[in-house]
């Protein structure tokens, strides 16, 4: 049986985590790749960069991250943030990645889905939504952060991605996001019940709970988290502890 | 010295970013002589069974891998394991090395998403070289939409994803793994730290 992922997300910019980090026993706080072997030590399943760099220079930087931490992580690495075609995708996964998720750029251009993933596989194709409620039982797709509604319903956005050959959805609640109150499962069922490719949950985790509840809730196949990990609250093994007293199949170290 | 084979399909650099860290001396070659030279051999691959196998073709190394395979220890992983099979019907019937006897097909999980992708735990049909200290249980990481159809005897790790899923294959000296031991975190080392000790 496939076990429920648990996948810490960093948030990277110029080359350096950018969120507090309480890590016990790093050398360099805030270097990506030694949070990033810390997390596999924990039991990550998987781990995510994203790159919140704004500037070319730093983009560069991102690539010399990923090659570096592939070179001492062994399990899957993520890394989204700013791609824009089809050839950042074979950079990122040169450089080691083995997956690359893209979110506005697949609004502006679905085609970039469908263009990655005829050439380099759809299993390397994840393709981020940030949803937010906008009326009943209806949520919308946001940009820039939850700033710009862009009108697309995330059911029929993530419908659409599956077609076009995304490999994975990672589905963020902007309105739980930061809340700590949870994940948004209505959201999240509302999804996995049109996709029949995996789905990540992202936004609302604040406690070990949220995550039982969540795999016992819904369908999705992975959680991912930020700043629930980052600061030392939780780490990846607990949660991974809690799910399996809870039966959740689980990868235990 | 272990040589990655370079025929222009395949995740090279994973595979030898995981041989670096072990320390185990490896090489990516797409030279016939030095696929005669090195002592073990690593048969990577992603992608589409008919496309992988033409690139091999015309990488002109078909022959000497298959004469070589005899001869030394030998590691397919995914679509590289897949390829030491007699023929797969990924599109089209296309012939692999037929190294090891079976075939290739789609997963059949009703009910269950393909591709196969993440981490599943494995059990043990037969030990062999490769699976010392893996155990039932064990979770390793896939990611495949077909699947090798071979005789158990064959069979050292298998998942179970709704369907008989080969996780670890092998005949004398020649071995497979369906999952990306460079990717299966510390269990996964551990297979490829085997496999560099082989003789």
């Amino acid at each position: 049986m496939l076990a429920k992922r648990i996948i810490p997300c960093l948030d990277v910019q110029d080359g350096k985590v950018v969120k507090g980090i309480n890590f016990i026993g790093i050398k360099e706080v805030g270097d990506p790749v030694e949070c990033a072997i810390e997390y596999d030590k924990q039991g990550a399943d998987e781990i995510v960069f994203l790159d919140i760099t704004a500037t070319h220079e730093g983009r560069g930087t991102m690539l010399d991250v990923v090659s570096r931490t592939a070179k001492n992580v062994f399990v899957p690495l993520t890394v989204g943030g700013g791609i824009r075609t089809a050839d950042d995708f074979r950079e990122l996964l040169l450089a080691g990645a083995d997956k690359v998720s893209v979110n506005s750029a697949a609004i502006r251009n679905p085609a970039i889905i469908s263009e990655a993933a005829s050439r380099f596989g759809n299993q390397c194709v994840v393709v981020a939504i940030d949803g937010k409620k906008t009326a009943p039982d209806k949520y919308n797709v946001f940009v820039n952060g939850g700033r710009i509604d862009t009108g697309l319903d995330v059911v029929q956005w993530a419908m659409e991605a599956e077609k076009l050959g995304a490999g994975e959805i990672l589905l963020t609640s902007m309105d739980a996001d930061g809340t700590k109150q949870g994940f948004d499962l209505d959201m999240l069922n509302a999804v996995c019940a049109v996709v029949n490719i995996p789905v990540i949950a992202s936004g609302g985790c604040g406690q070990l709970t949220h995550f039982t509840e969540m795999f016992q809730k819904t369908s999705a196949d992975a959680a991912l988290a930020a700043s629930i990990f980052h600061y030392g609250e939780l780490t990846v093994n607990q949660v991974k502890l809690e799910l399996s007293q809870n039966s959740l199949p689980v990868r235990l170290l | 010295m272990i040589g990655i084979i370079d025929y222009g399909a395949g995740n090279l650099f994973s595979v030898k970013n995981a041989l670096d860290f072990l320390e185990l001396k490896n090489i990516i070659t797409s030279s016939a002589e030095e696929i005669r030279n090195v002592d073990q051999l690593i048969l990577p691959g992603v992608g589409a069974f008919p496309d992988a196998m033409r690139m091999l073709e015309r990488s002109g190394l078909t022959e000497t891998i298959v004469e070589e395979a005899g001869k030394k220890p030998m590691l397919g992983i995914c679509l590289g394991m897949q390829m030491l099979f007699e023929y797969s019907n990924e599109f089209e019937i296309v012939k692999g090395l037929g190294l090891i006897p079976g075939e290739v097909s789609r997963i059949t999980a009703p009910g269950l998403k393909i591709p196969h992708m993440g981490w599943s735990d494995v059990k043990v049909e037969n030990e062999c070289q490769l699976s010392a200290g893996i155990e039932k249980g064990h979770r390793f990481y896939f990611v495949h939409s077909y699947k090798v159809v071979t005789e158990k005897q064959y069979v050292s790790l298998y998942a179970d994803y709704g369907d008989y899923i080969p996780g670890l294959v092998f005949k004398d000296n020649i071995f497979g793994t369906q999952f990306h031991p460079e990717k299966s975190g510390e269990i996964g080392l551990k297979l490829l730290q085997n496999f560099g000790g082989l003789k």
